[in-house]
């Protein structure tokens, strides 16, 4: 590993009074000036420190997928600034500061397994030994090593997410960008990529950013809820829900239920208004 | 299964031959359904034992089976296919590439490669061939006029590789052209790595279509620009003379249709060992 080109640069871990994600003031609308005008984002600032998990939650149509597109500078802001690790989003992506995760595993069919996670390996130049040791070690993180060399299609939609997040992060990426990452999954299996995404946070300490609109997803992943409400999309509250270390016993524990309702309610309160 | 279908088709032609002679045999005022039917004179429609035969015939002065001088027509109407089919990949492929970069330009162009096709390939083959044999000193090689039937070749194939190519290009999903570029993967990456690979279903398509066109288009071009050597020539030949040897007519035809099933079998067999990952079964 400490041969192969290194993604973030040669200038290595970042200092740590440096947020993983500054939002300062941020505000996004689509198509301004036209009748399709919307206003999707306003007055957002939010600073979410390295090795966080974060999630944002909120109805449909609070633009919470907006503000991670944002982040990734998938789209450019209207109002206020972001900044990634100190940079701009913009030189952040350039510089693969982070990787994403999709709602749609969006896995390539004409690639294996192994092939799908060396993807971003290879769009970075690294060797092709580097790449197969590296796609390997992240097979075991996912627990999938005896699927190497099979393709998606061969695959269940639990396993194909996991894969997807193996190809995240294989090239070590500082922030984890989550989309509704098991929003099309069945609940067993969402609880369990739930218990395996704890563990790899855990082992990896990257920051995560997490999109949801699941109450209990939320509060055992995260070590802070971001609750947003709609029209136009802003930030009603900011939970701080850190549980420790978590385990499947933590889904019965009083502390977690009482994080439960207290989303619950923030998210309530935003309808009430 | 092409053999049984092959069989099954001389079977019907005879069977049809059969009634349609009996109907004239019959022919005493009251069966007036018969002068409604082609006529199915040996002349009009040689035995198929006939036509075997002249397959294996020596045409007088030549010394050779008849089926050996179509199969080097065959030939060569295949080279001026395949060579019109390459160009008509690399074209079709390169501008349904140029117009995947902007919405703009697609919406543009589009319509003028449409209207591309309106134009008969009849009318625009002697154009070709006169450019050939007037224009195109300035190569480094002597234009020969199977190159010109190449180029008409050429004009039927660009056409659907460019119309599925650029269906394909645009077949990845979204968030995949997303993921991209949250790699801040460059324009060509994303071209070879997702885009091209994405294609390639709805090229192998457009390639069965191409290659078939390209035989047909080297056929039509030969017969009219005049150019002679290949199967355009022979079908034109045999028409000309065909009282003389029906069955010679029907045998060139079987050899223009074995070079346009060749040809997609060829596409076909590429296409398996590239895409052909049909059985895989999901593990759900």
């Amino acid at each position: 590993m400490s041969d192969a080109p290194d993604a973030n640069g040669p200038d290595g871990d970042i200092a740590p009074d440096v947020a993983a994600v500054e939002l300062d003031g941020v505000g996004k609308v689509f198509n301004p000036g036209r009748s399709n005008e919307v206003n999707a984002l306003t007055g957002i600032d939010l600073r979410i420190a390295s090795g966080e998990f974060v999630t944002l939650i909120g109805p449909s149509g609070c633009g919470k997928s907006t503000l991670l597109r944002l982040i990734a500078a998938l789209t450019d802001v209207t109002d206020g600034s972001v900044s990634v690790n100190g940079k701009t989003a913009d030189r952040a992506r350039l510089d693969r500061d982070y990787s994403m995760v999709f709602q749609r595993a969006g896995l390539f069919d004409w690639r294996n397994v192994s092939r799908n996670i060396e993807l971003p390996l290879e769009l970075m130049g690294w060797k092709a030994a580097d790449r197969r040791q590296r796609s390997a070690e992240m097979l075991d993180l996912v627990k999938l090593s005896e699927f190497a060399r099979h393709h998606p299609a061969e695959l269940s939609g639990g396993m194909q997410q996991r894969v997807a997040i193996a190809r995240a992060m294989s090239f070590d990426p500082k922030l984890l960008l989550m989309d509704e990452p098991f929003g099309a999954l069945d609940e067993m299996t969402r609880e369990h990529m739930q218990n395996e995404l704890l563990r790899i946070w855990t082992e990896t300490q990257t920051t995560v950013i997490f999109v949801t609109h699941s109450i209990s997803e939320a509060v055992f992943l995260s070590t802070r809820v971001v609750v947003m409400s709609p029209r136009p999309g802003r930030i009603s509250a900011v939970i701080d829900t850190d549980l420790g270390e978590r385990s499947e016993a933590t889904r019965d524990h009083p502390e977690y239920f009482a994080n439960v309702t207290a989303v619950r309610n923030a998210l309530r309160g935003d309808h009430a208004s | 299964m092409l053999a049984v279908f092959v069989c099954l088709l001389g079977l019907a032609y005879t069977a049809y031959k059969a009634f349609g002679t009996g109907i004239d045999d019959a022919q005493s005022g009251w069966l007036v359904i018969g002068s409604f039917l082609p006529e199915t004179t040996d002349l009009k429609m040689p035995p198929v034992l006939d036509i075997l035969a002249g397959i294996f015939e020596e045409p007088r002065g030549t010394g050779d089976a008849f089926w050996t001088i179509v199969a080097s027509e065959a030939a060569f109407t295949l080279r001026e296919a395949a060579v019109g089919f390459a160009i008509g990949v690399v074209v079709g492929l390169g501008i349904a590439i140029a117009l995947t970069t902007s919405g703009r330009l697609e919406r543009a162009l589009v319509p003028h490669v449409i209207a591309s096709q309106t134009i008969p390939l009849i009318a625009i083959a002697p154009i070709i061939v006169i450019w050939g044999r007037k224009s195109f000193d300035f190569l480094p090689f002597e234009w020969q006029d199977w190159m010109s039937v190449s180029i008409i070749a050429t004009y039927l194939t660009f056409f659907p590789v460019t119309i599925n190519g650029l269906r394909g290009l645009q077949s990845p999903r979204p968030e995949n052209l997303e993921l991209m570029d949250s790699y801040a993967a460059p324009w060509g990456q994303t071209l070879w790595r997702l885009r091209l690979p994405a294609s390639l279903p709805y090229l192998f398509a457009a390639f069965k279509i191409a290659a078939t066109a390209s035989v047909v288009g080297a056929i039509v071009g030969e017969i009219s620009a005049g150019v002679k050597g290949g199967l355009g020539r022979r079908v034109l030949l045999e028409a000309q003379r065909y009282t003389t040897g029906p069955e010679r007519l029907y045998v060139a035809v079987l050899g223009a249709a074995a070079l346009g099933i060749f040809v997609f079998v060829v596409i076909s067999t590429v296409e398996y060992a590239l895409v052909g990952r049909k059985g895989r079964e999901a593990v759900r």
